[in-house]
C-alpha cells in the first residue's frame, strides 16, 4: 500500500485542525445568515413572524427606518472618534511615560469588565438623572441641564463602556514602538510636536485601525446603551430590530434590516481597511 | 449592609435586573426568611405534596408579586421562582412564538387569551389541579375571556385600569382629560413626560385625544393618533413601560399609568396623583396562564394554586396595589383599600372604559405604527 507523502498528511492535519472552527463558522454565521436573508424576502405572518414568500418589499421600506439608520451612522462614528480621543492619550502614558506599576493601571483599566456591563451601564442611569450629575451641576450654578435621554447620555455610555477596547490596540503599537527613533528624531532637530506628528502617529496607526474598527463594528450593532440611556427617544438600528422581532413581530423587514447593517458595516470596514492600506503601504499594518 | 446598599438591591429586583435569588443571596433575606418560615410553622400545603421539580419560571410584569410570598413558596415546596419581567404583552408574546422560551407561568391579559389560545400557544386549564380557585368567587365582568369557546385557559389574577400618574408638585393644572395629559406634554410640561412603550395603551390613549375607541383599528383615525404621537415625541421624557424610577426621581412629572404602579408611587411620594381621563381608557384583567411548552407543569399548577390562595393574594394585592376579583381574597383587605379611589374608581370614570378587543396584539396596522412612531 502506497503511503501518503508528507505532503498530503500536512494537508490532512491541517483541515482537522480547521474542521471545529470552520463548523462553528458555518453553523453559528453562515447558517444563521442564509435564515435572516431567505427570512428577509417573505412576508409578516398574519398573527406576526414569517411566512414564506418572494417579495422585495421589506428592502423598499428600508427607508422607513431612516432615523435609525442616520442615528448609529452618525453616533457610532462619533462614538468612536471621542473613543479614540480619550484613549490615545491614556495609552500613550501607559505605554511610554509609566515605569512603575504599569501591570496594576493595565489591570485597573480591564477592571470594569469584571461587572457587568449592564449594571454598570445601570448605574449611569442614576448618574444621568436628575438627581445626579444635573443636580450637582446645579449647585455650581449651572441648572436646567438635562442628560438622560439624550444622545449626550448615550455618548457618554459609548466612551465608557468600549474606552478599553480603544486603549489596548493602541497601547501594544505604542510598547512596540521603539524608544530610539524618538531619540532620533530629537537628534535632527525635531520638536516634541513634529516628533509625535511624523514618527509616533504613524507608528502606532495599526493599533489606532484596529482600534477603531473593534468600536465602531460593535457600536454598530449597539443595543443596549441607546437602550437605557437612551431611553426609547435615540433609537440605533439594534433598537430597531429588537422592536421589530419582539414588539411589531415582523421578522421579514426585521431580517431586511438586519442585512442591510450587515451590507453597510462590509462598505464601511472594507473603505477603512483600504484606507489603512494605503496610508501603510511601507509599514506593516495588522487589521483585527 | 446598610440601607442604601438594601434599597439599591431591591430597586434592581423590582426592576428585574436581577433575579429573585440573587437578590435574597445579596441581602440575606433568603436565610432570614427560611428561618422566619419555620419558626412560624410553614409547613407544604396540601397541594404541594409531592416533587413539582426544583424551579418554575413566571414570566410577568415589574413589581408585580410580593417577594416574601414567593419566598414560602419556595420554603414549602423546594421550587425557586424564576421571575422574568415584560414590558408589553407583545414582547411576552414574541417570546412564547419563537418557541422553547421555557416559561412555566404566564400573566398574559384580558384581550390576549384568545390568540395565545388559537396559536396553541397556551394549554388548557385543569381546574382540578387549581383546588384554590373558586370561579363562583369571581365577578364575570373581569374573568370571562380567560374561557375561549368553554375552554378554560387562564384564571384571573386582578384587574386594574390605564390612566395616567402627576405629580402634582409640578403639575399643577389639574388635568382630567386625555386631551390634557397630551396637551399638556406639547407646551408647559415638554420634556418631562412619559409614555408606555406599548402599543395598546400608548396608541389608545392617543385615540381618546380625539375621542375615538381605545380599540380602534380604523384606517383613518389611526392615522390621526400616529400625527398626535410624531408631534409629542420630540416633546417626551422617555418611552418606557418602567416609569416609576422617573418619577420617584423628579425627571417625569407625568406618566401613562397603571392602578398599581399608581398606589406604590402614591406610596412614596403623597404627590402622586392617578388620573383616569374621562374620555375613557383601558380596563383590563391579568391573569396565570401556562404555555403549552411549559417545561415544569406541575409546578406552574402548584404557583398558580398558591398564588390564588385568598390569604396569598390578599398580601399579594397589598404589595402591588391592583384589586383582586376574587370575592374571598377581597374579604381579607383593609376597608381602607377597598374603598381607595385609584384602585375602586368612582362608577362615572370606570362607565366609559373599554376592555382591550382581542386581536389588537396580532394586528399589524397597530404594531408597524408603533414601530413608526418609535423609530421615527
Amino acid at each position: 500500500m502506497k503511503r501518503a507523502g508528507p505532503g498530503r498528511r500536512r494537508a490532512i492535519v491541517t483541515a482537522l485542525l480547521l474542521a471545529p472552527s470552520t463548523l462553528w463558522f458555518v453553523a453559528l454565521l453562515v447558517m444563521p445568515l442564509v435564515v435572516v436573508l431567505v427570512f428577509s424576502l417573505g412576508e409578516r405572518a398574519p398573527a406576526g413572524g414569517y411566512q414564506a414568500g418572494f417579495t422585495f418589499a421589506n428592502y423598499l421600506n428600508l427607508p422607513a427606518r431612516l432615523t435609525a439608520f442616520t442615528n448609529t451612522l452618525t453616533l457610532a462614528p462619533v462614538g468612536t472618534l471621542l473613543c479614540l480621543v480619550f484613549a490615545y492619550p491614556l495609552a500613550y502614558f501607559l505605554a511610554v511615560k509609566v515605569k512603575r506599576a504599569k501591570l496594576m493601571l493595565l489591570v485597573l483599566v480591564i477592571l470594569p469588565f469584571w461587572t457587568s456591563f449592564l449594571l454598570r451601564t445601570y448605574a449611569w442611569i442614576i448618574l444621568l438623572s436628575g438627581k445626579g450629575i444635573p443636580s450637582w451641576l446645579a449647585v455650581v450654578g449651572i441648572e436646567g441641564v438635562r442628560l438622560i435621554n439624550t444622545p449626550t447620555a448615550v455618548l457618554i455610555g459609548i466612551v465608557y463602556g468600549y474606552l478599553p477596547l480603544m486603549v489596548f490596540p493602541i497601547y501594544v503599537s505604542l510598547e512596540r514602538l521603539d524608544k530610539r527613533l524618538l531619540e532620533a528624531a530629537a537628534d535632527l532637530y525635531a520638536d516634541p510636536i513634529a516628533t509625535f506628528r511624523r514618527v509616533t502617529l504613524p507608528l502606532s496607526l495599526p493599533g489606532v485601525v484596529t482600534g477603531c474598527l473593534l468600536v465602531f463594528i460593535l457600536l454598530m450593532g449597539e443595543y443596549l446603551i441607546p437602550q437605557l440611556l437612551g431611553g426609547g427617544k435615540v433609537f440605533f438600528i439594534g433598537n430597531a430590530l429588537v422592536d421589530l422581532f419582539l414588539q411589531s413581530r415582523n421578522w421579514p423587514f426585521g431580517s431586511a434590516v438586519a442585512i442591510a447593517l450587515v451590507v453597510i458595516m462590509i462598505v464601511a470596514v472594507g473603505l477603512a481597511t483600504r484606507w489603512a492600506k494605503h496610508q501603510g503601504a511601507t509599514r506593516e499594518v495588522s487589521l483585527l | 449592609m446598610n440601607k442604601r446598599e438594601f434599597l439599591y438591591h431591591l430597586r434592581r429586583y423590582q426592576q428585574g435586573s436581577i433575579s429573585r435569588r440573587q437578590f435574597l443571596g445579596a441581602t440575606g433575606l433568603g436565610v432570614a426568611s427560611a428561618v422566619l418560615a419555620t419558626e412560624l410553622g410553614l409547613r407544604p400545603r396540601r397541594a404541594f405534596a409531592g416533587d413539582i421539580g426544583d424551579r418554575v419560571s413566571l414570566c410577568t410584569w415589574p413589581s408585580y408579586h410580593d417577594p416574601a410570598n414567593l419566598e414560602v413558596f419556595t420554603q414549602a415546596t423546594g421550587a425557586t421562582v424564576e421571575m422574568t419581567v415584560f414590558g408589553s404583552n407583545e414582547e411576552m408574546m414574541a417570546k412564547l412564538q419563537a418557541g422553547a422560551a421555557g416559561y412555566d407561568v404566564l400573566v398574559p391579559t384580558n384581550y390576549t387569551i384568545r390568540d395565545y389560545a388559537s396559536q396553541n400557544l397556551i394549554q388548557p386549564l385543569d381546574l382540578a389541579q387549581i383546588p384554590n380557585h373558586d370561579p363562583s368567587a369571581h365577578d364575570t365582568r373581569f374573568t370571562g375571556e380567560g374561557a375561549v369557546d368553554g375552554t378554560v385557559y387562564a384564571v384571573p389574577k386582578d384587574w386594574g385600569t390605564t390612566g395616567y400618574v402627576i405629580n402634582s408638585s409640578e403639575v399643577t393644572e389639574g388635568p382630567t382629560t386625555w386631551k390634557e395629559f397630551w396637551d399638556l406634554t406639547q407646551t408647559t410640561h415638554s420634556g418631562r413626560v412619559m409614555v408606555h412603550d406599548y402599543q395598546l395603551t400608548t396608541i389608545g390613549n392617543a385615540l381618546k385625544y380625539y375621542g375615538y375607541s381605545f380599540n380602534s383599528i380604523d384606517a383613518a383615525e389611526l392615522a390621526k393618533a400616529e400625527e398626535l404621537l410624531l408631534a409629542v415625541k420630540p416633546h417626551l421624557f422617555g418611552i418606557n413601560s418602567d416609569y416609576k424610577p422617573s418619577m420617584l426621581s423628579g425627571d417625569a412629572i407625568m406618566s401613562i399609568c397603571w392602578t398599581g404602579d399608581a398606589v406604590q408611587l402614591r406610596r412614596e411620594n403623597a404627590a402622586m396623583q392617578y388620573v383616569l381621563g374621562r374620555e375613557g381608557g383601558e380596563i383590563w384583567t391579568d391573569f396565570y396562564a401556562i404555555p403549552a411548552d411549559a417545561p415544569n407543569v406541575k409546578g406552574a399548577y402548584a404557583l398558580i394554586d398558591y398564588l390564588v390562595t385568598p390569604d396569598i393574594n390578599a398580601k399579594e394585592v397589598l404589595f402591588h396595589g391592583y384589586p383582586s376579583t376574587d370575592a374571598r381574597t377581597n374579604a381579607l383587605l383593609p376597608k381602607e383599600l377597598l374603598e381607595d379611589p385609584i384602585l375602586y374608581p368612582a362608577a362615572e370614570v370606570l362607565a366609559p372604559l373599554e376592555f382591550g378587543a382581542t386581536g389588537l396584539i396580532t394586528n399589524e396596522a397597530r404594531a408597524e405604527l408603533f414601530a413608526r412612531f418609535k423609530s421615527a
